[in-house]
């Protein structure tokens, strides 16, 4: 007998009484859509927001003057120039030489602060993990109240990867101190930005 | 094999007043944490009852979801493994890592994995495996077992830290410093990262309806082993199916603020498919679980999804530490799996509960974990787990106890220095109680050698 | 109305002031107090210990001690805990059903059934920590606790509330278990004895000069930890300060 069929025969010599799977509600009372919450929420996960000047046209040197140490940007977004040529990487780990990713979140969540990123907006997914500092561009409109909405969506379904971003990689792992900038990106920054139409 | 000695590591833990004090105020500041979570959402009642109630769907049906599962993950371009016990699940990842060559392997925090004992076949096997956790990897370094499931090296302090890494990884043994230390395993992980040949993860929750798998990271440690390396595999214990994607919104709400006391982890990560021109596995492994489903008083604690709160709120746990367990999993929760794995070895953890309750008030997935605590004590007794001591003082209470002719000449206090306990009590020896609390001092008269005094009746018996 | 009084094995034993006060209290209020000179034990640390087998013939004991009364009450909240959701090494006939729904810890009996409103020979003029059982808060349920979202309520509070002049403090965690545990006191004795040093400690950096509890279990167990310590606390069992105990 397979081990797929050993295991599943002993889960059926089991002999648990099926119980019916709940209605599983969207709590919309309590979590609505809003910006000022995702940003709240953002912030206290050690996230930045960082809204431009509201009469700015060009989102790049607004971007590049957010680091003015760093030189290598690598940017999967039309705003903001790369220097990177995407397919002059061969491999995944050859992004760790990035100072700073930019990337567009295809939508955000009001109640955690979270993003939402797949590989088709990282296009490499190392790129949201090996730079060490990252940029995610969020448009306002892109913003559901909360995880039970988001997990609604079709998106996850599409994906082969994605992620719930939220806030930079962290850890309290020694002594219970937090330390920001664990093993992943040191920081993330979200900026509002609408889509291109 | 002999039985886990539980107080002599709790012992051990306790003559460090410095380890024992930071522990428990640590993990009391993330119970708090949970309970500010807690009191900030209205659903929360809710929510349990919710979670709950999909892990006993989901069990009552485990093989209809099971097969679900694969049958969407292989659609999906992944390769789907069975595995009956760790033995096989650790052949399994062998072969796998041995046909592509693989001598470099990079992994996430997996208690499965740890419950596989997978490190060292591998490793006997030429196979480099490197925790990328930062708590698992100086316990790794160490040698020593993670002590909780969530900050596996909470009982350690920075100076303990700082001894591992100068001894292993040639850091300043001067400089205790968290963020140094913490920047010293990001700079000597990673280049370990980018070289690996393949990345493996746990899983927090395999969701059936898609074949997605989620994991759930502070670090983003299993981002880095699944999407650098060109080779994923994912060790996923069957209790941690789910029927839906939007069953995902209960718990993943659930997991971090109970953990922690934050909102959500920073990264929470959906593998459903290699990514192009990578590869995908996935290794679904029993180990006991099956076993554990058939009985009826103890399959609840399959609903668990590893969030430690039960750790964390447990004030033996906090004092004593998780390694006194001697177990993968250790606090309340251990104390009620592990002795489905091993019940001569595992016999004194249900003893080393107060049977508070405070656990059960605290699971997200509403498991009577103290109910099942006082369940297994009886099982043990009956298998004649119990000491030899400890067997024979609750015959004597026992027989005392229920002859009251016995019982009252045991009792008899009359101007006797107290010595010994009454037999009656004698299952509490004064030698052992005296050790660090000064013994009860007898009344001049007891209970009852007062109301035949003062208030004597005539009642017939 | 007519009670049965149960007086738990170590009360008897060692804290025969908390059951005297039980009877008075009771007598004060309108009851007639029996009680049946057989008993002994609820069977609890047997029980509690996995060896429900050597607790049947105890329990059997406590049923026929008990059988035939309206209310059964004691001053104790772990035995209560045990005799209404544990008894169950014994045979479950109407009378065992009976008497263990019939059993009631002095709290719940004062708060839900006689319903005190006014205890007017009580005067407790100091500063009191209120230590609740992990048996009377979280199985007996006489008070809410902080691991759930719900509204504050406590009845052995409730009760005090009705002594003039008493004061309550509060320690940083006042429902941590404090370390008792039954045999867990001496099969566990270092993590107990740091458990009951913590509780002790807490109560004394709060301002307590007494601490009071529905359980002489626990007090015993404090007791012993603050006299080891040195720490200048005296332990009162509510019963005695419900009764008119000065000090």
């Amino acid at each position: 007998m397979s081990s797929r069929d050993s295991i599943l025969a002993s889960i059926r010599a089991a002999g648990r009484t099926p119980t019916g799977h709940p209605q599983v509600p969207t709590f919309d009372q309590y979590h609505p859509v809003a910006l000022e919450r995702f940003q709240t929420s953002l912030e206290l996960i050690g996230g930045r927001w960082q809204a431009p000047e509201p009469d700015i046209m060009e989102l790049a040197p607004f971007v590049r003057r957010l680091f003015p140490d760093g030189t290598r940007f690598c940017s999967v977004v039309p705003e903001v120039a790369s220097d990177y040529e995407l397919s002059s990487f061969r491999q995944p780990a050859e992004l760790a030489q990035v100072d700073v990713g930019v990337v567009r979140a295809r939508f955000g969540v009001a109640e955690t602060g979270s993003l939402w990123i797949s590989e088709a907006e990282y296009r490499i997914n190392a790129l949201g993990y090996l730079p060490q500092h990252l940029v995610a561009l969020l448009d306002p409109e892109d913003l559901v109240g909360n995880l039970h909405h988001a997990y609604q969506r079709e998106d996850f379904r599409q994906a082969r990867y994605c992620v719930l971003m939220s806030g930079p990689s962290a850890t309290a792992d020694i002594e219970g101190v937090l330390i920001r900038g664990a093993q992943g990106v040191r920081s993330l920054t979200v900026i509002p930005w609408a889509r291109p139409r | 094999m002999k039985a886990v000695d539980h107080v002599a590591g709790s012992k051990k833990f306790l003559a460090s007043e410095d380890h024992v004090s930071f522990h428990d105020r640590r993990l009391w500041d993330l119970r708090q944490g949970r309970d500010a979570q807690m009191r900030a959402i209205p659903e929360w009642q809710e929510l349990r009852t919710l979670a709950s109630q999909i892990k006993e769907h989901t069990l009552g049906q485990l093989d209809h979801y099971l097969e679900m599962f694969e049958r969407n993950a292989t659609a999906n371009g992944v390769k789907v493994h069975w595995a009956r016990d760790g033995e096989e699940h650790n052949r399994i990842v062998h072969e796998i890592l041995s046909q592509r060559g693989v001598t470099s392997l990079v992994k996430s925090k997996s208690m499965l994995t740890e419950e596989c004992e997978m490190r060292p076949y591998l490793e006997a096997r030429g196979i480099a495996v490197v925790e990328t956790d930062l708590g698992e990897r100086i316990q790794q370094l160490d040698d020593e077992m993670p002590s909780h499931v969530v900050v596996p090296a909470v009982h350690k302090l920075s100076r303990d830290v700082a001894k591992v890494f100068a001894d292993k990884l040639g850091t300043d043994p001067a400089n205790a410093d968290p963020y140094y230390l913490a920047e010293q395993q990001r700079e000597t992980t990673r280049p370990i990262i980018l070289g690996a040949g393949a990345g493996m993860t746990g899983c927090n929750f395999a969701v059936a309806e898609t074949g997605a798998v989620v994991v759930c990271t502070n670090e983003g440690n299993a981002d880095l082993s699944a999407n650098v390396p060109p080779l994923h595999i994912a060790s996923i214990g069957i209790e941690k199916l789910i029927p839906r994607q939007e069953d995902l919104g209960v718990f993943v709400r659930l997991l971090s603020r109970s953990a922690l006391g934050s909102p959500i982890t920073q990264y929470t990560s959906h593998f459903r498919a290699p990514r192009e021109g990578g590869e995908m596995h996935f290794i679904l492994v029993d180990n006991g679980r099956s076993a554990r489903l058939a009985m009826d008083d103890f399959w609840y604690s399959l609903k668990c999804i590893r969030c430690s709160a039960c750790m964390n709120t447990c004030p033996v746990y906090r004092r004593s530490g998780g390694i006194s367990y001697g177990a993968v999993y250790s606090g309340p929760i251990g104390a009620i799996i592990d002795p489905s794995f091993d019940l001569k070895k595992y016999s004194g953890l249900p003893f080393a509960s107060t049977l508070n309750g405070s656990c059960t008030n605290v699971c997200p997935v509403r498991i009577n974990i103290h109910e099942q605590i006082y369940r297994w004590r009886q099982i043990i007794a009956e298998q004649h787990q119990l000491s030899y001591a400890k067997t024979m003082a609750m015959k004597m209470a026992g027989h005392i106890l229920q002859h009251p002719m016995v019982y009252r000449t045991a009792s008899d206090m009359a101007g006797i220095a107290l010595k010994v306990l009454p037999r009656g009590l004698s299952y509490l020896p004064l030698n052992v109680w005296g050790r660090q609390r000064e013994n009860p001092v007898p009344p001049a008269e007891s209970f009852r050698q007062w109301y035949l005094k003062n208030r004597k009746q005539d009642t017939s018996a | 109305m007519k009670v049965a009084l149960f007086v738990p094995c170590f009360v008897d034993a060692f804290f025969p002031e908390a059951g005297i006060a039980t009877l008075e209290l009771l007598e004060k209020l309108g009851c007639e107090v029996d009680y049946p000179l057989q008993q002994t034990c609820c069977g609890q640390p047997m029980a509690n210990s996995g060896c429900e087998k050597d607790a049947a013939a105890t329990e059997q004991l406590f049923v026929d001690n008990f059988a035939g009364y309206e209310y059964i009450v004691t001053p104790s909240g772990s035995c209560t805990h045990h005799i209404r959701d544990h008894l169950t090494a014994i045979e479950q006939t109407d009378t065992v059903r009976q008497v263990r729904t019939r059993t009631m810890e002095l709290v719940e009996f004062l708060h839900d059934v006689l319903k005190v409103k006014a205890l007017p020979w009580a005067r407790f003029p100091h500063k009191v920590g209120l230590h609740n059982s992990c048996g009377t808060l979280r199985a007996l349920r006489t008070a809410s606790m902080s691991e759930i979202d719900e509204p504050f309520f406590s009845k052995p509070m409730d009760l005090l509330n009705m002594v003039r002049d008493i004061e309550f403090v509060m320690p940083a965690r006042p429902d941590e278990c404090c370390g008792f545990g039954g045999t867990f006191s001496v099969g566990e004795e270092p993590v107990s004895a740091r458990m009951g040093y913590d509780k002790v400690r807490d109560h004394k950096q709060a301002g307590a000069e007494y601490i009071v509890s529905a359980d002489s279990s626990c007090l015993m167990h404090q007791q012993g930890c603050a006299r080891r310590l040195g720490l200048d606390l005296k332990f009162i069992h509510i019963a005695q300060i419900l009764n008119g105990a000065a000090a």
